[in-house]
C-alpha cells in the first residue's frame, strides 16, 4: 500500500509527528487505485525525481507503507507503528535510515575546520569516537544537527539528516575553501541500517561474527566481506548501534537480522521512540530561526571554541531566551500535533513543533516552544488540537524512562 | 487486522463509510475496512456530542492513527442518539471489527432519502478498484 492518509504531498507529516489536522480520507481514493496496479501504479504517482534505498524491495516485499520523505520513498510502518515501537523497547528492531547523507572531511585542517563548523569540542573526539553537535550559522540559527565520527587521524565523517544534506554540504564546502582540508560527498557509498533495542547487540554481534563498538564510539567492521563501520549511536533513547555499510550489502544483512527475529521498523516508530526521549528533529525542533539554547542543546555547544556562530550561542545562554523547548503530556483525551497552539487562559503563549500519541505511556505527548517561564514541569497549559482546548502539563525530559 | 471485506447488507458513501439502516428512521454508521486499513492502527476515536446534528458530506468526527488524524464524512444526515462507548477505551476495536464493534454512532435520520445515493457493496469496490 503507498500513499494513503500519509501520503500525497503530505510527506512533512509522516516521520514529524502529523501536522495533519482536518485531513480527511479523501486521499485514500488515489491510493486506492494505486493498490489496484500494484508495482505499476506507484511509478505513476511517483513523482520523478524520488529516490529509493538499496533495501526498498526488502520494504515491499514485507508489505511496509512507503511514503514521500525528504525526497526519498520510506517505509513508515510494516505491521504497526505501536508494534514496531515496542520491538524496540523490550527487544530488537531495525530501521532502513540510508536516506541519511555522508560526509568526508579530511585533511590537516580537518580539526580546526570542523572546530569552526560545529557547536561541540571537536578537540575532544578521540579516534574511533564518536560527537552530537549543531551545526549553526552566524547568528546561532541551525542548519543541521548531525553526529560526527573521528575515523582516523585527520579523518571525520559527518552524518546528515537527508532533507539537510545538500544545504550542509554546500556550507561546508563553502567554509572550507581555504582552508587545509576537503569534504566530500560520500552519500552514494552507504546505506544505513539502525539496529536498535536491548537485545541490539547481542543479535547483531553474533550475526555479524564481531565485536561491537560501545555507546558513543565507531569501529571498522567487515560486513558481507565488504568494509563497514558499526557506531554505537541511535536516534531511539534504547541501547543500540548503527551500521553504515555497502549498499549492495545491506540486503542480505538485512535479510539475516530478520530471520533472527529483529523486527523491521518504520520512519513511524522512529519518531514515536525519539519523542519519548525528546531527542530533536530537525525542521521541528531545530531550524535556523532557532538557536540550540533555547531547543535545549547548551550541552552540545562550546562556545570556547570560536565556533561560527558561538557569540550568540553565549548570548542566549548568558541572558536567557524568550523561549524555550518543553516537552508536555496531555492529560486526558486527545493527541498533540505539530502546529497546534499552546494556550494559558486566552493568551498564546506557544506551538507544539511534534505531537504524537506515545505508544510507550498511552497518551498525547509532544515538544513545544513556550514562553521561558512557562517551560518549567509541572506547568499546567491547553493545547489547541484543532479547535479543541486539551490540558497538558510541561514535563521533565525524558518523557519515557525506562523501568530500572 | 482481517482481511479487505465489504458486507453486501450495507451502503457505502464514497468516503469510506458505511451505513446500517435500521428500520426507516434509524442508522449505524461507521468506516470501512479499507479506511481503517489505510489509516493504521487507531488510538483515538473523538466522537460527537450525543444530540448533535450531523450534515450528509460533512466531518462529523475524528479517528486518529498514531501518525495521522482523519475526519469522518457523514453519509447521510441525522441527529446523533448513540455514540460507540467501547471506542473510548478500545479505539482500535475499529480496526479489528470496523463493521461490528467497531461502529461509531447510530444516527435518527432526518432525510431518510439520502440513502438511495448510497453506493452498494458492489460499487464501492468498484470504486477502491478505480
Amino acid at each position: 500500500m503507498h500513499g494513503g492518509t500519509l501520503g500525497e504531498g503530505r510527506e512533512r507529516s509522516v516521520l514529524e509527528g502529523g501536522a495533519v489536522g482536518g485531513a480527511s480520507l479523501r486521499p485514500l481514493r488515489r491510493a486506492a487505485r494505486a493498490r489496484g496496479r500494484q508495482a505499476s501504479a506507484v511509478n505513476i504517482l511517483r513523482p520523478v525525481d524520488l529516490r529509493r534505498t538499496s533495501l526498498y524491495p526488502q520494504h515491499v516485499e514485507l508489505g511496509a507503507k512507503i511514503v514521500p520523505f525528504a525526497g526519498w520513498e520510506m517505509p513508515v510502518t510494516y505491521e504497526g507503528i505501536r508494534e514496531e515501537h515496542s520491538a524496540v523497547r523490550t527487544h530488537v528492531g531495525m530501521f532502513d535510515v540510508s536516506h541519511m547523507g555522508e560526509v568526508e572531511v579530511e585533511g590537516p585542517g580537518a580539526l580546526a575546520f570542523l572546530q569552526l563548523m560545529l557547536s561541540n569540542d571537536v578537540a575532544r573526539i578521540e579516534v574511533g569516537g564518536a560527537q552530537y553537535s549543531c551545526l549553526c550559522q552566524e547568528d546561532g540559527g541551525v542548519i543541521d544537527d548531525l553526529f560526527v565520527y573521528r575515523l582516523g587521524g585527520d579523518r571525520y565523517l559527518v552524518v546528515t539528516n537527508a532533507s539537510n544534506h545538500e544545504i550542509d554540504l554546500a556550507w561546508l564546502g563553502r567554509w572550507s575553501r581555504d582552508l587545509d582540508v576537503s569534504v566530500r560527498d560520500v552519500a552514494e557509498r552507504y546505506a544505513m541500517l539502525a539496529v536498535q533495542g536491548p537485545h541490539a547487540r547481542a543479535v547483531l554481534g553474533r550475526a555479524l561474527g564481531v565485536e561491537l563498538p560501545p555507546r558513543m564510539r565507531v569501529s571498522p567492521v567487515r560486513v558481507g566481506r565488504r568494509p563497514a563501520l558499526a557506531c554505537g549511536t541511535g536516534y531511539t533513547g534504547e541501547d543500540g548501534v548503527e551500521l553504515l555499510l555497502d549498499p549492495e550489502v545491506a540486503p542480505p544483512i538485512w535479510a539475516e537480522l530478520l530471520d533472527a527475529g529483529v523486527v523491521p521498523c518504520g520512519l513511524g516508530a522512529r519518531d514515536t521512540l525519539r519523542l519519548e526521549v525528546c531527542f530533536p528533529l530537525h525542521g521541528h525542533e531545530l531550524s535556523p530561526e532557532r538557536n540550540p539554547i533555547e531547543a535545549g542543546l547548551g550541552w552540545c555547544c562550546v562556545e570556547s571554541t570560536g565556533f561560527l556562530g558561538s557569540e550568540v550561542v553565549a548570548r542566549a545562554r548568558a541572558e536567557a531566551t524568550a523561549e524555550r523547548l518543553a516537552p508536555f503530556l496531555i492529560e486526558g483525551a486527545g493527541i498533540p500535533r505539530d502546529g497546534n497552539p499552546v494556550l494559558v487562559g486566552e493568551e498564546t503563549v506557544g506551538v507544539v513543533t511534534s505531537g504524537t500519541f506515545s505508544p510507550s505511556l498511552e497518551r498525547g505527548a509532544g515538544l513545544a516552544y513556550v514562553r521561558a517561564d512557562l517551560a518549567e514541569p509541572d506547568t499546567e497549559l491547553e493545547i489547541d488540537v484543532r479547535g479543541k482546548r486539551r490540558a497538558a502539563r510541561v514535563a521533565s525530559k525524558p518523557l519515557y524512562r525506562k523501568a530500572s | 487486522m482481517s482481511e479487505a471485506n465489504y458486507p453486501d447488507d450495507l451502503r457505502y458513501h464514497d468516503q469510506h463509510d458505511w451505513v446500517r439502516l435500521e428500520g426507516d428512521e434509524h442508522a449505524f454508521f461507521g468506516i470501512t475496512w479499507y479506511a481503517q486499513d489505510s489509516l493504521g492502527e487507531v488510538v483515538f476515536y473523538d466522537p460527537p456530542e450525543l444530540g448533535a446534528t450531523i450534515d450528509k458530506d460533512a466531518s462529523y468526527a475524528e479517528v486518529e492513527s498514531v501518525k495521522a488524524v482523519s475526519d469522518v464524512i457523514a453519509p447521510m444526515s441525522g441527529e446523533i442518539v448513540e455514540v460507540n462507548d467501547v471506542l473510548e477505551d478500545a479505539p482500535e476495536t475499529i480496526n479489528g471489527d470496523p463493521y461490528g464493534e467497531g461502529w461509531l454512532v447510530k444516527v435518527r435520520l432526518t432525510a431518510p432519502r439520502e440513502a438511495e445515493g448510497l453506493l452498494d457493496a458492489g460499487e464501492y469496490r468498484k470504486l477502491l478498484e478505480g
